[in-house]
């Protein structure tokens, strides 16, 4: 028995010497990390990394606001950061002393949520528009008439997502209104607007988009740009648009929360991420584009030529901010009203 | 000291589900309360400034232009919800007591096998069977599609996105909590009390109605208890099955917490659903003291 | 035993029982056909491929959290299942015991408060001391709001019995314990089966509460597939669900014929 007992601890910690490097705790939403990249990290540091995952910045914040630690890596969406930060949550990562930083796009070099990127760097960016299946309306899909003005072989087939925030931010670009607005009158022209077109809409929920345009539940529905070319991949009709008011943009970033216990090892997978070979690979998988310049040489053909990567010329891009609580707050009486 | 000794052995089986109880919700639930009475963080979270704002917020709102008004809005979310959650148990209840008998009449080695072939579906995960539902419900689901090919109908039935399919979904979602409380209760189901029964009644269902429903009664409420309080907060099958087009409580108290970051406000709705409840509970004790019998005493 | 001469036999309540149990495997049915879908979408059928099987098989994450969910609702129905037991027979039959509405109140608390709320206020309370057990702070959490899923059905049962019963059989044996062993306890087991139960489906289904708690390396299976938002769902949740399927399946299997066998 004493043979068996002292052989088994031998090979348990010879497994474990071969991750000797230590440990790595990503937290991130389900499916958005590649496992390529993972394996490919893992074997050329030695690391050993632990996925976790949740299901949005608010769950993020309301964790890390009561106190839960453990996590090396997070993924804060670029309207959140500002919020981590002042709550400090984050810890700074300097990623501009890194290896591999001047590899980082003029875009979201110092971007104006991170200064000298002292806290993050970008994992994935895109746009949030709406996706339009071509076989049931043929006119112009480049203009928000199309949500909120429907015509009438859209009306009652309009999907569109469960969160206060980007349903209300569409809202404001197709009035013309600035974001995160702390004008009532501005926020009931808002009100009203969705009010108008409530009867039209058929579900207000952000998960099971693909199904419900496939199926044919909905003709239109608000979408993410890389899922948008999953859609595309069922029905080559599924078109996204960039509407000429404005498309609103987002990025995700790789942050790094207080209290990590494993600050080294963050900041080895943030250096791998700087190289555009690594990111490239993390593109691929997940459809979005990366902020790494340098990672088109090694991305797919199908994401070179997918149009929901590309806005047309001339169509602004408008990255949402952080609102200010009084927003918030109108947001909330805003969105209460309409949902009552 | 002896008395003391004395109480302690004889709650002694008590302490460890009331010491659970007590330290890992009765502590929380103090932290709520405290929360309820806090200002709202700029981000979420709490600001330690005394304020009863959050209380004031159920019934009054500053509107757009902060004027004070009364506010239905909350009102109307928890009526709606009470009256979704009041129909589920309703449903639950007329499909699952006939089960319930079913079973508990069923020979001895093929209960369990019943109870384990209704508990088998639940180790699936309940957001991708709610999926399954949107498949079957749908304009181009398997209903409609039966039923279109059949001839029966020319242009599909709308079952989804409707306040019909939140209330199946809720059915299908509690429904073995009301089965198992009940066959608990009705296993004990005599041969002899039934043909003593029929012996009094002329009829088996008024028979039913004087005999087997009282056995039954505790499996009863507890079922009721058991399906109700959870679709009061429910919010998968409101969600996907009904359109999220109207709030209903458990997406209003989520929202506080998440987007509307105002944690003072969902800890007050929290309380004030807590309160109800226990309210309704200790209505419901009082009265069955009086009749000599119940759950909750 | 024919059922038309069965003196409790009731008519229609077969055809309801057969409605009911295909009422509850419908989704069921679709779930496992989806599976084998040959495109992501879990509802719109596009041909037969098992890729999803071969993916869920070489996913490492959802292998660990179906693993750490089975685990936790093992435990928690272990815990919560004894605790309620022995609080619904000193509830039930101990007249020692003053204030039984205030204890019964107690037990059936955590249905009470939103989920959410518990969620957050629990993570405060585990910061605050310092609880970190890795799963056994999950564990724990769930043990508490199992508590009353257990009990309830117990407490029906309990409530039913024939308190002469016991009396007679304190008369033949002069130690309690051994009533309770030889005739309470057996007299109970199906609402302590019944309780057992649902305090398992109610673990392994649980989302808000887990999220919050877990710790890193504690991801559930709910909270992964909750969590695949940014992407959407495919068909691998639907293979991953269908090898659980198999797997309770054989659970009931292997337990009829150990029942058989007695």
């Amino acid at each position: 028995m004493k043979k068996i007992t002292t052989s088994l601890l031998g090979l348990l910690l010879s497994t474990s010497a071969a991750f000797a490097e230590g440990e790595l705790f990503i937290y991130n939403w389900t499916d958005y990390t590649s496992p390529e990249l993972i394996k490919k990290f893992e074997a050329e540091t030695g690391i050993s990394v632990t996925l976790d995952t949740y299901d949005s910045n608010e769950t993020l914040l309301a964790k890390l606001q009561s106190g839960a630690t453990g996590y090396d890596i997070v993924v804060p969406s670029h309207n959140f950061v500002e919020i981590f930060v002042s709550e400090g949550l984050l810890q700074p990562i300097n990623a501009s002393e890194l290896e591999g930083a001047a590899n980082l796009n003029a875009d979201f070099t110092s971007p104006s949520w991170d200064k000298d990127n002292t806290y993050t760097i970008p994992w994935q960016w895109g746009t949030t528009s709406f996706t339009v299946n071509t076989d049931v309306y043929g006119g112009d899909i480049n203009t928000y008439d199309v949500l909120f003005q429907p015509s009438e072989e859209l009306q009652g087939k309009i999907g569109m997502f469960k969160s206060a925030d980007e349903v209300i931010s569409m809202g404001l670009i197709s009035l013309g209104l600035p974001l995160c607005n702390e004008n009532p009158e501005d926020m009931q022209k808002v009100l009203d607007l969705l009010k108008a077109q409530k009867p039209h809409v058929k579900t207000y929920n952000s998960d099971g988009i693909l199904e419900r345009l496939t199926s044919g539940d909905v003709a239109v529905h608000q979408n993410w740009n890389g899922y948008s070319i999953r859609a595309r991949d069922e029905n080559p009709a599924m078109k996204y648009a960039f509407p000429k008011e404005g498309v609103i943009a987002w990025a995700d970033n790789i942050a790094v929360p207080k209290g990590a216990p494993n600050y080294d090892n963050a900041i080895k997978f943030i250096e791998f991420l700087l190289d555009p070979e690594n990111i490239a690979i993390q593109s691929n998988f997940a459809g979005y584009s990366n902020g790494i310049s340098g990672s088109d040489a090694h991305m797919s053909e199908k994401l070179k030529t997918a149009h929901e990567l590309s806005p047309p010329e001339g169509t602004p891009l408008v990255f949402s901010q952080t609102c200010s609580p009084e927003a918030v707050e109108l947001q909330n009486r805003v969105w209460t009203a309409l949902l009552q | 000291m002896t008395r003391l000794v004395e109480t302690i052995r004889s709650h002694a089986a008590l302490i460890p589900a009331t010491a659970m109880i007590g330290l890992f919700m009765i502590v929380p639930i103090l932290i709520i309360l405290v929360y309820s009475f806090l200002a709202p963080g700029d981000y979420g979270g709490v600001k330690p400034e005394f304020s009863a704002d959050a209380y004031q917020r159920l019934l009054f709102q500053r509107d757009l232009f902060d004027q004070l008004v009364f506010d239905p809005a909350y009102l109307k979310i928890a009526f709606r919800s009470v009256w979704v959650a009041i129909v589920s148990v309703v449903g639950c209840l007329v499909l699952g007591f006939p089960v319930a008998y079913y079973i508990a009449c069923q020979p001895e080695e093929r209960r369990n096998i019943f109870l384990l072939l209704i508990t088998i579906p639940f180790w699936t995960n309940l957001l991708i069977r709610t999926y399954c539902w949107i498949l079957v419900l749908r304009d181009t689901g398997l209903i409609n599609g039966g039923l279109m090919k059949l001839g029966l109908i020319d242009a599909p039935l709308t079952l989804l996105y409707t306040e019909g399919a939140i209330a199946l979904g809720l059915i299908y979602t509690y429904v073995p909590f009301m089965v198992l409380p009940i066959y608990a209760a009705l296993e004990r189901l005599d041969r002899r009390l039934i043909e003593a029964a029929r012996d009094l009644y002329s009829n088996r269902w008024v028979a039913l109605r004087h005999v087997v429903i009282p056995l039954a009664m505790p499996g009863i409420i507890a079922g009721s208890i058991l399906v109700f309080i959870p679709a009061l907060g429910a919010f998968i099958a409101p969600d996907l099955l009904g359109g999220g087009k109207n709030l209903m409580l458990g997406s209003l108290v989520q929202l506080q917490f998440s987007s509307a970051r105002n944690w003072p406000f969902g800890s007050a709705l929290a309380m004030v659903i807590m309160a109800m409840v226990l309210i309704c509970l200790y209505a419901y004790a009082r009265s069955s003291k009086k009749n000599g019998g119940g759950m909750v005493h | 035993m024919n059922q038309k001469h069965d003196i409790r036999w009731l008519p229609g309540f077969n055809w309801v029982t057969l409605s009911f149990f295909l009422f509850l495997y419908l989704p069921l049915i679709i779930l496992v056909v989806f599976s084998f879908n040959a495109s992501r979408s879990a509802t719109v059928w596009s041909g037969f491929s098992l890729e999803w099987y071969v993916k869920a098989f070489a996913n490492d994450d959802i292998q660990r959290a179906t693993k750490n969910s089975l685990i936790i609702a093992v435990c928690a129905t272990f815990n919560a299942t004894i605790m309620a037991t022995m609080a619904a027979l000193s509830l039930s039959r101990n007249r020692a015991v003053k204030n039984k509405h205030l204890f019964g109140g107690v037990l059936i608390l955590p249905l009470m408060v939103p989920e959410i709320v518990t969620a957050v206020a629990t993570l405060t309370f585990f910061s605050a001391i310092g609880l970190s057990l890795g799963l056994g702070n999950i564990i724990i959490a769930h043990s508490v709001f199992c508590i009353p899923f257990a009990y309830l059905p117990i407490r029906a049962r309990l409530d039913g019995m024939d308190e002469n019963l016991e009396a007679a059989a304190q008369d033949l044996y002069s130690n309690k314990w051994d009533t309770l062993r030889l005739i309470t306890l057996p007299i109970l087991m199906p609402g302590i089966v019944s309780g057992a139960m649902l305090a398992f489906i109610i673990s392994l289904d649980d989302f808000i509460i887990t999220l919050m708690v877990a710790e890193a390396g504690s991801t559930t299976l709910p909270i992964y597939i909750y969590s695949l938002v940014r992407v959407g769902i495919t068909p691998e949740v639907n293979a991953i669900s269908t090898v659980l399927l198999g797997i309770s399946v054989l659970i009931v299997t292997a337990s009829y014929l150990v029942g058989k066998k007695k």
